[in-house]
């Protein structure tokens, strides 16, 4: 089983996220960068995946230089080559650019499975896993808390608002994958230095054929008129408790008018 | 004056919350016209959708729409952006809405923008990002603005019309059909408000101390017509069901009163509620980060304060 796990280096979750001024995009420079946390969990799946089935792993990222060392971190937990795709002038491109560029350096390379997690912690759309179904016109099953495949069958459970839908198709599949699907393995020291030595291929947009005028910030479909810091909450009232203070939550409330 | 397609999001024949949202919304860009997938428009459903001002209703219930996830709907979406030439499409930001929306983008050559809070005559978007530390203002610049909303951030306002009701049948794909549905599974959540449409929130967090804790703060919850929320460190040590994971992780709730419970406050859980509009506070470590969020906070123990507190609501019901 051949699988790609498309992962994405973002902020670390305890940095500040702030927008740049000149280019009203994402500051990744400042904060450190990590490994998307809900891509980890479908790294993992892909590891059991060729665990059961035998097969290779192969991680998959779009992002600055410096997004290779997240690709070395996820290759750590056990996966087996990495493909980086790196440009100047993929910086500021939207979902609908990024999705198009993943897909060109997915096709052709017969993929049984596609992972993703189920969304980034920055950008939080959780829409690339479907954006790149649609462009590759492969069978799409997304947000699954359980996976089963018998040889190319793969059944699915989908959370939706009301519980579950049990999904089945036949691969090839994009998968994207929530958390309660499994528990990520940490990184052995053997695997962190194995992953030195994995072979990472290196794309540039031209590589990927990729139209220049149809990626990056001045393509996007959409665009960033302003942006500001929320203002400041004023500081609000903290009593400490000396026999009533669930009383007086009860009294502001009441004068609030929630009760 | 133009149409605003707006997808509306139902289980069966119950309709959620945010679809009146985006009905209320859709006014002030155009004439609503309402998409309905799948079974379930009877009569109820389509006079609650007039009262909000949808002008037309399209149901497309066939099962090619109801056997297949996502797919089908972005299809009739993409036609509908194609026939129509609406002024906006609106859409919940749910997961089938976001998947749909992102996939008719793509087939319709549209931008998209999601999870906006708010959305401006002119079709400007704003969006709260970073846990709610940024307000950006926003505008697709290619073809029909697509634009996903999050619940219970529009209030919906009646405005009733007569809709005019039309069942739609359009081809779907073989490509479209490549995933089958073969259960829905519901699982029985309680009567409790869900979390992403629910007006006040009371979670609990590692101050809880273990699974039966939490009854004291279902009780709060249950005094106040609540949803449960529970912090990342309560779901984890398996207190409380993944489910009601509030934060950067788990849901973003947006009600008019939270109550947070033995909760620190790190930014892995602010993420999810920094926008609500009313923050109460009550935890024992007088230096925990979401006493900066509070609007009224108690430093005390959660097992004291907050029966006090249900007892009290009890007794001015």
């Amino acid at each position: 089983m051949k699988i790609a796990v498309c992962v994405k280096q973002v902020p670390d979750t305890w940095a500040e996220k702030k927008l740049m001024a000149e280019t009203s995009t994402l500051d990744r420079v400042s904060p450190d960068g990590v490994l998307n946390e809900l891509d980890e969990y479908a790294v993992e799946q892909a590891l059991q995946l060729v665990e059961a089935h035998g097969g290779e792993v192969v991680i998959v990222t779009m992002g600055p230089e410096r997004a290779a060392e997240t690709l070395r971190k996820a290759i750590s937990m056990g996966a087996d080559a990495g493909i980086h795709i790196v440009d100047d002038n993929l910086a500021g491109s939207d979902a609908i650019a990024t999705s198009a560029v993943l897909a060109k350096a997915l096709e052709g390379r017969d993929f049984d499975v596609i992972l993703f997690g189920s969304e980034s912690t920055d950008a939080r759309m959780s829409v690339i896993p479907a954006m790149v179904a649609e462009r590759l016109g492969l069978a799409q099953v997304t947000f699954a808390q359980k996976l089963d495949i018998v040889g190319t069958t793969l059944t699915a459970e989908r959370v939706t608002d009301y519980g579950f839908d049990t999904l089945t198709t036949t691969l090839p599949a994009v998968i994207s994958v929530v958390e309660k699907i499994n528990e990520p393995r940490y990184p052995s020291f053997k695997g962190i230095m194995a992953a030195k030595k994995k072979p990472v291929e290196i794309l540039t947009s031209a590589d990927l054929g990729l139209d220049p005028a149809l990626v990056g910030a001045a393509a996007a479909w959409s665009a960033v008129a302003d942006f500001a810091a929320r203002p400041p909450k004023p500081a609000g009232v903290v009593i400490t408790d000396e026999g009533s203070g669930g009383t007086s939550i009860a009294d502001y409330l009441t004068n609030s008018k929630f009760i | 004056m133009s149409e605003v397609l707006v997808l509306a999001e139902h289980h069966e024949s119950e309709i959620r919350k945010v679809t009146f949202e985006l009905v209320t919304a859709a006014r002030a860009l155009g004439t609503p016209v309402v998409l309905w997938l799948g079974p379930g428009c009877g009569d109820a459903a389509i006079a609650a959708l007039g009262s909000y001002g949808a002008s037309k209703i399209l149901i497309a219930d066939s099962t090619d729409v109801s056997d297949h996830p996502v797919v089908p709907g972005a299809e009739i979406v993409a036609h509908l952006i194609d026939s129509i030439q609406p002024a906006a499409v609106l859409v919940a930001s749910s997961a089938d809405g976001k998947e749909i929306a992102a996939r008719s983008a793509i087939k319709s050559g549209c931008g998209i923008i999601t999870d906006a809070v708010e959305i401006a005559t002119d079709g400007t978007v704003t969006q709260s990002v970073f846990g709610g530390s940024t307000i950006v203002h926003s505008k697709v610049t290619h073809g029909i603005p697509i634009i996903t909303v999050r619940p219970n951030s529009i209030s919906a306002t009646e405005s009733p019309a007569s809709a005019v009701v039309e069942n739609i049948s359009i081809g779907i794909t073989d490509s479209a059909k490549l995933v089958s549905v073969t259960k829905r599974s519901v699982v029985e959540k309680g009567a409790r408000p869900e979390l992403a449409e629910a007006d006040v929130v009371v979670s609990g967090g590692r101050g809880v101390g273990g699974a039966e804790g939490f009854g004291v703060i279902e009780a709060l919850a249950d005094s106040l017509n609540a949803a449960v929320g529970a912090s990342r460190a309560a779901t984890d040590a398996g207190w409380y069901p993944h489910q009601f994971q509030v934060g950067q992780t788990g849901k973003t709730v947006s009600p008019s009163l939270y109550i947070a419970n033995g909760i620190s406050g790190a930014i892995q859980h602010r993420a999810g509620m920094q926008t609500s509009k009313v923050v109460i506070v009550v935890n024992k470590d007088s230096e925990a980060p979401i006493f900066e969020l509070a609007d009224y906070g108690v430093v005390g123990d959660l097992f004291t304060v907050v029966p006090q507190l249900t007892a009290e609501i009890g007794r001015r019901k």
